[in-house]
C-alpha cells in the first residue's frame, strides 16, 4: 500500500467453479490475517448473471483498509479501486478476461493500479507470458508463482497449497501489505499449522518478480464497450440481432476456454454430432463436409470432443499453446500432411490431450 | 376538457349488459387479434362473453385458454411483441400467480390491455372486491385505471388501447372493475358502432421493435448494472409522457363520440365550494355521490372524488381540487398493513400528492368494503361527520378507522393500552 492512499484491492482473477474455493480462501484469510495488524478489510465478489459457469472467468477481491471510511467506499463498488495485486490463478486467463456481457474481452490487468503486480500461477516464462499480457502506460511487475493451476470445483476444496502459497506470494510482492507473521500467526487458527506456514514460506520465497516497463507487453486491442444515454437507447430491451452467419463481438466466451478441440480432419466421419451438440454453434461446415472450429466463440466445454464417434478424432489440448484464434481448417485445406504436422506439435508441446473437465 | 366542442352524436345503441360484457363489446370493436384467458371468478366473465362473440361470427380473433395465468400473460406479451393487438385478464391470486409475466410486459414496453376483475387475495377464498390484486403491479410501469360504470368500463377500455399504444407512452394498461359490483351488474350501456371506434383507435404498431424474420431484432437481452438504470429511466419518460397523452385521447374522445368524461383523470362531483370531501375508487364512487346529494340536501358542502388514472396518479387535480378545502376522507378498498396511519394505498398516496400544498386539508384515512363488503350511503355518511369532527378538533386523528366491521374501534390487545398488564 501506498503512503498516500490507505486502501488497497487484492484481485484475484480465477475460473468460475473450478477456483471459486481457492479465491475465497485466498480473500477471505488475507483480510483474516490483516485484522491481526489492526487493519480492516472485507471482500467482494464480481459476478454476472454467467458467474460460475465452468471456467468463466470471475473475481474476488480482498479489501484491506487503514480505517473503516476507505474501506466503506471501496465495498459498494463492483471492482475495488486501486488493485496492487492481482492474482491470476490460471496462467491461460492473461489472454484476457470476459466475464460479463456486454464489456468485451479486457486485459487481465485492466484495473492494475500503477506500480503494482501481476501475479500469475505458471510454468511458463516472463516471455511467454507477455505474448498475451497487454502493455500499460505505467511501469509494474510481473511476478510468476510456480506451479499448475489448481483446479477444484464448488463444493470440493483441493486442498494442493496453490492458497496458502498465493498469499504467501502476495505479502512479498506487496512490500507487506500483510505480513509474512501475520498471515503466519492467521494460519495457526487452520487445522494444519505447520503445513501452512511451511506452504506461505514457500510461496514467499519462490515467486519470481520481473520489472515491467510502460510500454512493454502484448499491443493493447481492448475498447470499453460504449454506452449510450436513455435517449440513445432502442427502447423497449430491444438490440440488433448479430447477423446471419456472424457471431455476437459483445459476446465471445473464448476466454473461459483452458483447452481446445484440435479436430484431426482426415479421421473425421461428417457425421455432423459435433455440429449439433456443440451449445454454443462453433462449428462450422466446410464445403467438403468437415466442420471448422470457430476459436473465438468456443468456450472449452469439451462436449464435442466426448461426443464425437470417431476415437481421437477431436482432442482437447492446453490453450496456452496456441497463439490466436484463427480457424485452422484453411490449414488442412491447403495441405493435409502439414495440418496433421501442426496438430501433433501442438499436442505434443501440450504434453498430450487433456482430459476434458465437461460442463453439463 | 368542459371547453370541448361536442359534435353530433355518433351511432350507439343502448344495450343492458356487465361491466364484463362492456369490455367484451370494446375487444370485438377493436378489432383485438390475441386474447388469452385463464379462468377465475369475477373476471371470467369477459372470457365467456367474448367466447360467444366469436363463436358466433362477430368477432374474428385467437383465443387461446392458458393453463395458468403466467402462460396466459406470457401469450398476451408475445402476442403484442409480434404486433397483435392483445388482451389479458384475472382476478385476485390469479393475478399474482402470473406477476413475473406481468412486470416483463412493462419493462418490455408492450401495450397489453388487461382487465382485473377485483377480488381479494386468497386466503381467505373470497370471491368478494378488494383493490389489493391490481395494486400490486402499480410500481411496475403499467397503467391503472379504476371504473365506476359498465359505460365507463367500455370507453375505457378503447381509451385504453389507445393511450397505450401511442408511440410516446408504449406501456400495458390494466382495467380495474369492482368484483360482483361491475362485473356481474348490468347497466345501460351506449355501444357505439366498429368505424367510430376505428376512427378513435388507429391501428396498432410497434414499428422497429416488431419481433418478425423481417425484423431480425433481439429482445431483452441480459442487461447489467451499466444498462438497467436507462432502461428505467425510459419507463419513467413513458409514464410521464403518458398524462399528456391521455388529456389528448379523452379530448379527442368527445369529438369522435361526442361524448366522454369531463376531466380525464378524475371524477369529481359536487366539488364546487366544497367544505369536506371523500374520495374513493370504483363503484363506492355511486353510493359516494348519493351521500354527497343526500348531504348537499341537508345543506351541507361535501363533494366526492373519485380517482380514475392511478398511475399516471392525478397529482395536479387532486391539488387543484382540494387546495381550500377543510377536510378530505379517503376511503380505501384496500389494505397496506403498516402504512402510514395504518391507512390504505390510496390514503398513502393522496397525502404524498397534497405535500407540496402550503395549506393541506385535514387528511382522514378509512378502509371499508374489504372482501366485497357492501359500503352504504350510511357508512359515507359516517365517515364524512368523522372528518368533519377532527377538522373542528383541530389536530386530526390521523388512524385509519375500518369502517363496517364487527367489532370496536379501539383494540382491546392493543400494546399501549396493555402495557401495564402485560400480554393479554
Ligand atoms: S469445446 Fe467443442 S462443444 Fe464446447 S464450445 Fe468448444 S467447440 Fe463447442
Ligand atoms: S463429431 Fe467427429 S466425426 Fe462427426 S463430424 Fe464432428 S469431427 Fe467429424
Amino acid at each position: 500500500m501506498s503512503d498516500e492512499t490507505s486502501v488497497g484491492a487484492v484481485d484475484v482473477t480465477y475460473r468460475g467453479i473450478f477456483q471459486k474455493n481457492l479465491a475465497g480462501v485466498i480473500t477471505k484469510e488475507l483480510v483474516k490475517a490483516a485484522r491481526r495488524e489492526d487493519k480492516v478489510g472485507g471482500t467482494v465478489q464480481r459476478y454476472g448473471d454467467s458467474p460460475e459457469r465452468n471456467g468463466i472467468p470471475a473475481k474476488q477481491f480482498a479489501v484491506i483498509a487503514d480505517d473503516m471510511d476507505s474501506l466503506r467506499v471501496e465495498m459498494t463498488k463492483y471492482e475495488p479501486e486501486n488493485v496492487v495485486v492481482v492474482c491470476v490463478m490460471d496462467d491461460t486467463l492473461t489472454k484476457g478476461v470476459e466475464s460479463w456481457a456486454w464489456y468485451g474481452v479486457r486485459p487481465i490487468n485492466v484495473n492494475l493500479a500503477p506500480g503494482g503486480t501481476l501475479l500469475v500461477v505458471s510454468h511458463r516464462s516472463p516471455e511467454e507470458l507477455l505474448h498475451w499480457i497487454p502493455r500499460r502506460t505505467y511501469d509494474w511487475t510481473l511476478a510468476i508463482l510456480p506451479g499448475e493451476p489448481s483446479f477444484g470445483g464448488l463444493w470440493v476444496y483441493n486442498d494442493d497449497g496453490t492458497d496458502y502459497r498465493t498469499m504467501g506470494a502476495v505479502s512479498r510482492v506487496t512490500g507487506g501489505l500483510i505480513s509474512l507473521d501475520s498471515l503466519i500467526a492467521q494460519a495457526g487458527s487452520a487445522k494444519n499449522p505447520d503445513l501452512r506456514a511451511a506452504q506461505l514460506r514457500e510461496g514467499y520465497e519462490s515467486v519470481q518478480m520481473h520489472p515491467i516497463a510502460a510500454g512493454v507487453g502484448a499491443q493493447d486491442t481492448y475498447v470499453p464497450v460504449e454506452m449510450p444515454d436513455w435517449t440513445q437507447m432502442r427502447e423497449g430491451l430491444v438490440v440488433p440481432a448479430v447477423e446471419v452467419g456472424k457471431n455476437n463481438t459483445l459476446f465471445m466466451k473464448y476466454t473461459t476456454r483452458t483447452t481446445r478441440p484440435l479436430v484431426k480432419f482426415d479421421t473425421c466421419v461428417k457425421c455432423q454430432i459435433c455440429y449439433t451438440v456443440c451449445p454454443d454453434e462453433c462449428f462450422i461446415p466446410t464445403p467438403e463436409g468437415h466442420y471448422d472450429v470457430n476459436y473465438e466463440h468456443c468456450c472449452g466445454c469439451g462436449i464435442c470432443a466426448q461426443s464425437c464417434p470417431v476415437s481421437g478424432c477431436i482432442e482437447m489440448v492446453d490453450e496456452s499453446v496456441f497463439e490466436s484464434n484463427e480457424p485452422l481448417h484453411k490449414v488442412f485445406e491447403s495441405d493435409p500432411a502439414a495440418y496433421e504436422d501442426l496438430r501433433a506439435e501442438k499436442v505434443a508441446q501440450a504434453g498430450g490431450a487433456n482430459p476434458h473437465y465437461g460442463i453439463y | 376538457m368542459t371547453t370541448t366542442q361536442e359534435t353530433a352524436p355518433a351511432p350507439e345503441r343502448e344495450e343492458i349488459i356487465t361491466g364484463c360484457d362492456a369490455v367484451a363489446q370494446a375487444l370485438r370493436l377493436l378489432d383485438v387479434d390475441v386474447l388469452a384467458g385463464y379462468p377465475i371468478r369475477p373476471y371470467d366473465s369477459v372470457m365467456t362473453a367474448v367466447s360467444k362473440m366469436i363463436a358466433d361470427g362477430q368477432m374474428d380473433a385467437e383465443f387461446i385458454v392458458a393453463e395458468s395465468e403466467h402462460s396466459q400473460f406470457e401469450i398476451g406479451k408475445h402476442a403484442s411483441l409480434v404486433g397483435a393487438r392483445a388482451f389479458i385478464g384475472s382476478s385476485g391470486v390469479g393475478w399474482m400467480y402470473g406477476m413475473e409475466a406481468l412486470v416483463v410486459t412493462a419493462s418490455l414496453r408492450l401495450p397489453v390491455v388487461a382487465l382485473v376483475g377485483n377480488r381479494a387475495l386468497d386466503d381467505p377464498g373470497a370471491f368478494g372486491v378488494e383493490h389489493n390484486d391490481a395494486m400490486m403491479v402499480r410500481d411496475t410501469g403499467w397503467l391503472l385505471y379504476w371504473v365506476e360504470s359498465a359505460q365507463e368500463a367500455l370507453d375505457t377500455t378503447l381509451l385504453a388501447y389507445r393511450v397505450a399504444e401511442d408511440k410516446r407512452v408504449m406501456l400495458p394498461c390494466a382495467l380495474s372493475m369492482d368484483g360482483a359490483f361491475l362485473t356481474h351488474s348490468q347497466h345501460m350501456v351506449r355501444v357505439p358502432v366498429a368505424d367510430t371506434v376505428s376512427a378513435f383507435v388507429p391501428p396498432y404498431e410497434l414499428g422497429d421493435r416488431r419481433f418478425h424474420p423481417d425484423n431480425p431484432v433481439s429482445i431483452a437481452p441480459q442487461f447489467n448494472e451499466d444498462w438497467v438504470m436507462e432502461a428505467r429511466r425510459q419507463s419513467d419518460a413513458g409514464m410521464r409522457r403518458a398524462r399528456a397523452v391521455i388529456a389528448e385521447a379523452t379530448a379527442d374522445f368527445h369529438r369522435v363520440f361526442g361524448r366522454g368524461p369531463a376531466d380525464p383523470f378524475v371524477d369529481s362531483y359536487r366539488m364546487e365550494d366544497a367544505e369536506y370531501v371523500l374520495m374513493g375508487m370504483g363503484t363506492v364512487g355511486m353510493v359516494g355521490k348519493v351521500a354527497v346529494d343526500r348531504m348537499r340536501a341537508a345543506g351541507k358542502k361535501v363533494g366526492f372524488l373519485r380517482v380514475k388514472w392511478f398511475r399516471p396518479f392525478p397529482q395536479p387535480e387532486l391539488r387543484a381540487l382540494l387546495r381550500g378545502v377543510k377536510g378530505v376522507g379517503v376511503v380505501d378498498r384496500d389494505y397496506s398493513f403498516g402504512s402510514n396511519s395504518h391507512g390504505g394505498v390510496l390514503y398513502t398516496e393522496v397525502a404524498a400528492a397534497l405535500y407540496p400544498e402550503p395549506r393541506r386539508p385535514v387528511l382522514v384515512p378509512f378502509i371499508a368494503g374489504l372482501g366485497g363488503r357492501e359500503v352504504s350511503v350510511d357508512n359515507l355518511l359516517e365517515m364524512e361527520e368523522t372528518v368533519e369532527r377532527a377538522t373542528a378538533d383541530g389536530v386530526a386523528d390521523l388512524t385509519c378507522q375500518w369502517i363496517g366491521v364487527r367489532g370496536p374501534d379501539s383494540d382491546p390487545r392493543d400494546v399501549a393500552a396493555t402495557a401495564e398488564g402485560g400480554v393479554r
